[in-house]
């Protein structure tokens, strides 16, 4: 039984090696001379303003919530659409087909739902005004 | 009829009452977005939720009349289910009630604080009726994380701010132990429906497998937290006093009765064999929850947080009927929840009609010479107090329901006569503070500081007087009540009785 962890083992001594390696490795042959503009916080280009500790309006942690409730919606789907085949026949599968005349509209209607409940959760959001910016 | 379970749609039927109370409360959340808040339109939102309660309560009492039963799946049809909802929705009516009245004076606006309830329900109703573990653990998210946004429903109030923190951080520390015990109790048995689960301990012969124990032992945990048993009760003085008070009410009451009722089922169907396993840890659980609940409400002096060590108390007394394990215990589980529901719910509905805005006069001595000045609400308040200490007449079916966890602790198949003697002796230390709350307002002089808080408002008078009622009028005639919790225990565990018979 612990055998079958073995390659998971290997795995994370590879990643630690890897990591050391390449962090030592820098740090061994790296030649340090410092300037002002090279000890920046790397901007992607652009000068950096001021410090990354202040506060932040209430409003990007909205924004950020009811975008995770909305994009957990679209996880969901993923396992439904896979089984989507199967949800919609009344009997097993034969070689990935529904037998002709079995087809319900089971699958269909429980993503419907699901989608008529999160519909009144947006509707909700919309009408208290969480969408707005100001 | 019988519900097939295996077919989509019976199983939707089979959910009808709890479908109904969710589909309700999603159009009453447009609703009460629909409107610019205000205390006029927050009025109607609960007055509109407490029909919804009504109509689920009516829906459940159909399907527990029809007699409705399922095959083995994902949820239980019987009459245990029905009878807890019911409770469960008696809690909820109250509460809103109460807040109706609560939300005014305090000036909370949000209609929302309403179907938030109505939701935290939905979920209790999932958990009563739950077979599964997952569906157990749908339940219990879907009660929480209503319950942890309506503690905080006070926000401005740092108290209110503290203790919706605290229960938030416990509450998913708990849920964590809940999930892992899931885990290791599907890893050992390799199912998660509760018969399965029994089945597959007999057949395999899992009684000694450690990964079931420790499974076991991390669900007790998890239920333990929720249910706020000593030791894990930490957190339940600090929310029950920061919390807005109807929802303080709606704590004690429904959510230690959902976490009770699943604690009870899976107890019941899924680990029966495994009595000897468990039976020693609940036991302590039970011990030391009834000696710290009711030793340390003695030194309370806020009555929020004496209620909410006599709510640990009263957690204690429960957890006896589960040491029982037998279908008596679950019966008698079932009267006491009733009785402790509606007492805890008429003495918060006492406190929120004696409370000013922003509750700063919490003090027990603040009720010093109620008797003088609001006499119906003192009698109201005496009634409660002596009905959780179990005081014969008075305290109404509050002493029968003591007496039927007794009854059932010396029945069972193993008596447990040590617990029943904690029982009685932690009873009578409980008049020590019960009956100071009876003293205080009956025989000490009001202080001539002392502001009367304004006449409450009638939603808050009724709860009172509805309770009171109950109360009394029950404890005159237990009967109808006894018939009713004796034919309401988990399905499964009447076969198990029938068939060791």
């Amino acid at each position: 039984m612990a055998r079958a962890y073995f390659p998971v083992l290997m795995l994370l001594g590879f990643v630690v090696m890897n990591a050391l390696l390449i962090i030592g490795g820098s740090a061994l042959t790296i030649r340090r001379r410092p300037t002002p503009v090279k000890q920046q916080a790397y901007e992607s280009g652009v000068p950096a303003l001021g410090d990354a500790r202040e506060r932040f309006s209430v409003r990007f942690y909205l924004v950020a919530i009811l975008f995770i409730i909305f994009d957990i919606e679209t996880v969901f789907m993923i396992p439904w659409a896979v089984y989507f085949k199967q949800l919609s026949c009344f009997v097993p599968l034969v070689n990935d087909v529904c037998p002709v005349g079995n087809i319900s509209f089971f699958g269909l209607g429980e993503m419907l739902v699901f989608m008529l409940i999160l519909l009144v959760g947006f509707v909700y959001v919309w009408k208290k005004g969480a969408l707005q910016w100001d | 009829m019988q519900f097939d379970l295996s077919m989509p749609a019976q199983l939707t039927s089979a959910l009808g009452p709890d479908l109904l109370l969710m589909g309700g409360a999603m159009i009453l959340l447009l609703w009460s977005g629909w409107r610019r808040e205000s205390d006029e339109h927050q009025r109607s939102v609960g007055v509109l939720s407490m029909v919804l309660c009504v109509l689920t309560m009516v829906a459940v009492g159909y399907y527990a009349y029809r007699g409705y039963t399922a095959t083995n799946g994902v949820i239980a049809v019987d009459n245990f289910r029905w009878a807890a909802d019911e409770i469960f929705l008696i809690a909820t009516l109250g509460t809103i009630a109460m807040s109706l009245d609560y939300n005014r004076r305090e000036g909370i606006t949000p209609g929302e604080s309403h179907v938030l309830l109505l939701l935290s329900t939905s979920g209790m109703m999932i958990l009563a009726a739950a077979r599964d573990l997952i569906i157990v653990f749908l339940g219990i998210e879907l009660m929480s994380i209503a319950i942890y946004v309506l503690v905080g429903l006070n926000r401005r109030r740092e108290r209110s701010a503290e203790g919706a923190i605290k229960y938030f951080l416990l509450g998913a520390f708990s849920t964590a132990f809940l999930l892992y015990g899931i885990a290791l109790v599907y890893g050992a048995t390799g199912a998660t429906n509760f018969v399965a689960i029994r089945s597959n301990i007999i057949s395999y012969s899992l009684e000694h497998s450690g990964l079931l124990l420790v499974g076991i032992a991390l669900l007790l945990v998890g239920f333990g937290f929720k249910v706020a048993a000593a030791p894990f009760h930490m957190w339940a003085p600090d929310v029950y006093e920061g919390a807005p008070t109807p929802i303080t009410a709606y704590m004690a009451a429904a959510v230690k009765a959902a976490s009770f009722a699943v604690l009870f089922r899976l107890w019941l169907e899924a680990f029966p064999t495994l009595i000897s396993t468990w039976h020693e840890a609940v036991w302590w659980l039970a011990a030391l929850t009834m000696i710290v609940g009711n030793l340390v409400a003695l030194a309370q002096r806020n009555i929020k947080r004496l209620l909410a060590y006599s709510s640990i108390a009263h957690a204690g007394y429960i957890l006896v009927a589960l040491v029982v394990g037998t279908n008596l215990g679950s019966s008698a589980f079932m009267f006491y929840l009733f009785a402790y529901t509606v007492a805890t719910l008429g003495a918060f509905a006492v406190i929120v009609a004696l409370g000013r805005a922003g509750e700063d006069n919490m003090g027990v001595e603040e009720y010093a010479g109620l008797w003088s000045v609001r006499p119906g609400l003192a009698v109201a308040m005496a009634v409660f107090m002596l009905a959780l200490l179990g005081f014969p007449i008075f305290g109404g079916i509050g002493f029968f329901a003591k007496w039927y966890i007794l009854e059932a602790a010396l029945k069972a198949p193993f008596p447990q006569t040590r617990l029943a003697v904690i029982l009685v002796v932690m009873s009578v230390v409980s008049a020590g503070y019960y009956l100071y709350v009876v003293m205080v307002m009956f025989m000490k002089p009001r202080s001539s500081t002392a502001i009367l808080p304004e006449r409450a408002g009638g939603w808050t008078r009724a709860v009172v007087w509805a309770s009171a009622a109950i109360i009394l009028i029950f404890g005159l005639f237990p009967d109808a009540l006894v018939s009713l919790t004796q034919r309401s225990t988990p399905a499964v565990s009447k076969e198990v009785a029938q068939r060791s018979r």
